[in-house]
């Protein structure tokens, strides 16, 4: 058997094959451990915080009631971001997909895209020098018109710099994300419906509402929570723009904290406990955009799974 | 420079599915030979097991035995790329690198597996490849463009160049004129009949008036029925399969009566 | 679609001509055409939107926000509600959709022109030589009162930072790249959908949706195991970043990996050639425009992240090229601590200045990496055709 003259020909360079699919194996692993390992250095140091005695904490309650209103400011800013964003940018998706000539609407889905561009401390500046005082007046309207609504109890802020121009900020960012997600959909809503609606002699509009936003539905669900997952992490919008305070109800008084911008406004001059708790805070941070982009990942694969679209 | 392959009692695998089963075959050196069949009958499979590339597909595996002039291709110890370099393989549809001008397709098979080459030895190998596959006339001014530039026909001869340029013993085609015209189908069908002088050729074509132009021996494979092996129905002198064919399945298809 | 357009915009056309006085005899009117408002109409609406928002503008206090938000807020109630008396009430809520669609475009684009005019219109003037050239170092709040009371050119610049920007982007990159590259092929030539393959894609997913800041923590909390609590330095910022990078690396070049048709794999192992020089020599050079314009959207990504940056590198005033050691400034941190932590308390127009100097930076070099991305993919593509 050994005089088969394949083998004695040998396998000269089959080194470099295994060496180099060690490679690609490697990185992969090194990818997995480092997550993990990350994520264990970050509970090791998060640690204190729920061992130490609650007076030492910030706010002497425990870590509980420190967490539990910057989570709800977080919660409240992604929210304004998502009530404007949402509604605007499926609208600009279906501007681009269905209603711009088709010449443009490529050269329209870069123009948004270029919002996605402009980096989060740009934007920031921009809220925080141009936006918030542009916002004044408004602000002033709502408090003496709307004042009997908490959300817009005054006196409102004389700077603008409270969580519903952090939110309006916020909602820029996420805007691009939304749009160019369900663009992706509406393009790929099946001609055969789009025609056959027309066909019925059905408006442009009804066939938009039969046949492309039923399509996309989970899309665009899909697309608002990473859009969410996006805007509950952001940190440079909320921490330039946002004058901060304890929880309150009205949107245009300075208030409210953000996880984010907690811990980027406090990192620098933190040590021992301090450190420790706002470690912890973004653990609880990571934990919650962990949930959020899971959800969306997870109707996004349903989707795929039954739209035959991929 | 050309070898005969001999298959011993071949079962072809798809993970669990037994695609291909119990081949025996003699496929002479210095010779055309077609496998003609009906599709899914497990010819191109087959083919593929003949230099191991079935392997490129998950769950793809043999039992049996492939003999290169008595050299066991499926021998414990026996590189796939060895058995690669000694049986190259021309595909369905033409395809030539597209990063690489006409010179460097043909030089592919030296270059890409780091062997260092002169200049001139290359400038004669390219030359020699491409006139081996009746392409240096039509190609010898723009060497340096690239090969996807070419025209199907052209592409396709490009690729059988590659392969000559490799120095192989036999020549596997899968199907090589599916996707031409009929001109350019002539044009291979030449080279082909050119080839044999040099190579040991098999070819998988779907087109009997095609088997019966240029081969010299013809295996029949068929299927019983869909998730059933393919098997090798008949293989005999080409002349004999298309007028005087002992199998009456063989008879049924080459008369058109079938597939 | 377009050609059902096409034929709305002839038969409306059809109808306005039909109405032109000055024809001779009464032309028959296209009974296609019954029931629609002519084009003009729109125009005339807008028209009549615009002199009204300007006219209830005024009543409130003239400001050009208030009469762009009540010309708009006219213009689409009266289109769609004339268009509903008009041709119906189907037809009037089709062109109140397509009105209010068209008016979230032009409100998406407010943000972004105002944020490119102001960064170029405040930045501007800060850009000089001596902006680009020197770093803050030595530059207090008494210069930049001095210069404010006597009128100098405004000292210090954001020279230390982009040196930070570089050097760290750079570091993340050596970082990101091969690491991203190798998994990817790993993902689409080694792994084949199998158990390990599916953990790495699920966790490359997680590392997507990882909020900046955390990132920052992350390898914060990683040197600090390994070096000690206050470990603050430009590889700490660059290893943040590469979490940041990484995902998005991986994501393009397993999409551009994909889409190399399998033949020419085929092709390559049939002419001899071992796995891993078919994927170095053939699939990624298929690929690589593809790849590098993804590599080069990732770094402009990562390159304007300011929050990591803040927990994991510190702040300086001085130019820093050793990223293993001491703090280091970035151009968004420059911006942020101008911003937030102006070097003259009392005069902060120097430090508002220099930060939108640097922002006009950082918008070009993000600007330019992008277009950089978009000339890679379609000059390197690879030649197709005849």
């Amino acid at each position: 058997m050994t005089s088969n003259a394949l083998r004695r020909q040998g396998s000269k360079g089959q080194a470099g094959d295994k060496i180099f699919s060690g490679a690609a194996l490697g990185a992969g692993i090194l990818i997995l451990i480092t997550l993990f390992a990350v994520a264990i250095f970050l509970l090791i140091q998060a640690l204190p915080t729920f061992t130490a005695n609650p007076a030492l904490i910030t706010g002497g309650e425990g870590f509980a009631s420190y967490i539990f209103p910057i989570v709800i400011g977080t919660v409240i800013a992604a929210s304004i971001a998502l009530l404007i964003a949402t509604p605007v940018g499926i609208a600009v998706a279906l501007f681009i997909s269905h209603y711009a000539p088709r010449k443009l609407a490529a050269g329209l889905g870069y123009v948004i895209d270029l919002l996605a561009a402009i980096p989060s401390v740009i934007y920031g500046a921009w809220g925080y020098l141009v936006l918030a005082p542009a916002l004044v007046p408004s602000y002033q309207w709502l408090a003496e018109n709307m004042g009997f609504i908490p959300l817009f109890g005054g006196p409102a802020s004389q700077t603008g710099k409270t969580i519903l121009t952090a939110g309006i900020v916020l909602a820029v960012m996420v805007l691009p994300i939304i749009t160019s997600l369900s663009r992706e959909i509406f393009l790929q809503t099946p001609k055969l419906h789009e025609e056959a609606a027309l066909a019925l002699g059905a408006t442009r509009w009804e066939m938009i509402t039969m046949s492309v936003l039923p399509f996309a539905r989970p899309g665009i669900i899909s697309a608002v929570m990473l859009g969410l997952g996006r805007a509950l992490g952001e940190t440079m919008a909320v921490a330039l723009v946002l004058s901060t305070g304890g929880l309150i109800p009205s949107l245009i008084k300075s208030g409210n904290q953000t996880i984010a911008a907690e811990i980027a406004l406090n990192f620098p001059e933190a040590f021992g406990l301090r450190l420790s708790e706002l470690i912890a805070a973004g653990l609880v941070l990571f934990v919650i955009t962990l949930a959020v982009n899971l959800i969306a990942r997870a109707i996004i694969a349903r989707h795929k799974e039954f739209s035959g679209a991929n | 420079m050309s070898k005969r392959i001999d298959v011993k009692d071949l079962n072809v695998y798809y993970s669990k599915f037994l695609a291909v089963e119990d081949v025996n075959i003699g496929i002479e050196a210095k010779s055309v030979t077609a496998f003609i069949g009906p599709s899914g009958c497990g010819k191109s499979t087959f083919l593929r097991t003949l230099n191991r590339m079935h392997e490129v597909i998950p769950g793809g595996r043999v039992e049996g035995e492939v003999l290169l002039d008595g050299d066991n291709l499926y021998e414990s110890g026996v590189d796939p790329v060895t058995v690669r370099s000694q049986i190259g393989m021309v595909f369905q549809r033409p395809n030539p690198f597209p990063t690489m001008s006409i010179k460097d397709n043909v030089l592919a098979g030296v270059k890409l597996n780091g062997k260092k080459i002169s200049k001139s030895d290359a400038d004669s190998l390219v030359e020699k490849s491409l006139r081996g596959a009746n392409l240096w006339n039509e190609v010898k001014d723009r060497l340096d463009k690239p090969g996807s530039g070419l025209s199907g026909g052209q592409q396709q001869r490009l690729c059988i160049a590659r392969t000559i340029a490799v120095k192989p013993q036999v020549i596997l085609m899968d199907e090589p004129c599916s996707a031409l015209d009929p001109i350019s189908t002539l044009a291979i069908e030449d080279l082909i009949n050119e080839l044999k002088s040099e190579f040991t050729v098999v070819i998988v074509t779907h087109n009997m008036q095609q088997a019966a132009r240029v081969s010299d021996r013809t295996a029949f494979f068929n299927i019983a029925g869909t998730g059933k092996p393919g098997k090798l129905i008949e293989y005999a002198d080409t002349a004999t399969i298309f007028s005087n064919p002992s199998v009456k399945a063989t008879e049924d298809y080459v008369s058109g009566r079938f597939g | 679609m377009s050609s059902t357009a096409t034929n709305q915009a002839k038969t409306t056309r059809a109808n306005g001509s039909s109405k032109t006085p000055q024809a001779p005899l009464p032309r028959k009117r296209n009974s296609l055409a019954k029931g629609h408002l002519p084009r003009f109409a729109v125009l005339a609406i807008a028209a009549g939107a615009l002199v009204l928002g300007a006219a209830s503008s005024t009543l409130t206090g003239f400001s050009i926000a208030s009469f762009a938000i009540y010309s708009a807020i006219i213009f689409v109630l009266a289109g769609s509600i004339i268009t509903t008396v008009v041709e119906g009430p189907r037809r009037g809520k089709n062109a109140l959709a397509t009105y209010l669609v068209y008016g979230a475009f032009l409100l998406a684009l407010i943000p972004l022109a105002s944020v490119l005019f102001t960064v170029l219109q405040k930045g501007l003037p800060g850009i000089n030589m001596h902006f680009l050239f020197h770093s803050m170092n030595g530059v207090t709040g008494a210069i930049d009162n001095a210069s404010v009371e006597n009128g100098t050119p405004v000292l210090g610049g954001a020279y230390h930072a982009v040196v930070g920007t570089l050097l760290i982007t750079l570091w993340a990159t050596l970082i990101s790249v091969p690491v991203g590259m190798l998994t990817a092929v790993y993902l689409v030539e080694y792994g084949k959908n199998g158990p390990l393959a599916r953990a790495i894609t699920f966790f490359v997913d997680v590392m997507t949706g990882i909020p900046s800041i955390v990132a920052g923590l992350f390898a914060t909390a990683l040197f600090a195991v390994l070096l000690g609590p206050t470990a603050r330095m430009g590889i700490v910022a660059a290893v943040a970043l590469s979490v940041l990078m990484i995902p998005t690396v991986v994501r393009s070049t397993e999409e551009m990996l994909k889409i190399v048709p399998n033949e020419l794999r085929e092709a390559s192992y049939a002419l001899g050639v071992r796995k891993w020089r078919t994927i170095t020599k053939v699939v990624i050079p298929t690929a690589i425009s593809g790849i590098a314009s993804g590599v080069t959207l990732a770094i402009a990504r990562v390159i304007g992240e300011t929050a990591p940056i803040l927990v994991t590198a510190g702040l300086a005033n001085n130019i820093n090229a050793n990223v293993f050691g001491n703090w280091m400034a970035t151009l968004p941190t420059f911006i942020y601590y101008q911003i937030i932590t102006p070097t003259s308390p009392t005069n902060i127009d120097p430090s508002i200045q220099r930060a939108w100097a640097a922002a006009l930076l950082l918008i070009v070099m993000v600007m330019v990496l992008n277009l950089g991305a978009r000339l890679i993919a379609s000059l390197f593509a690879p030649k197709k055709g005849r």
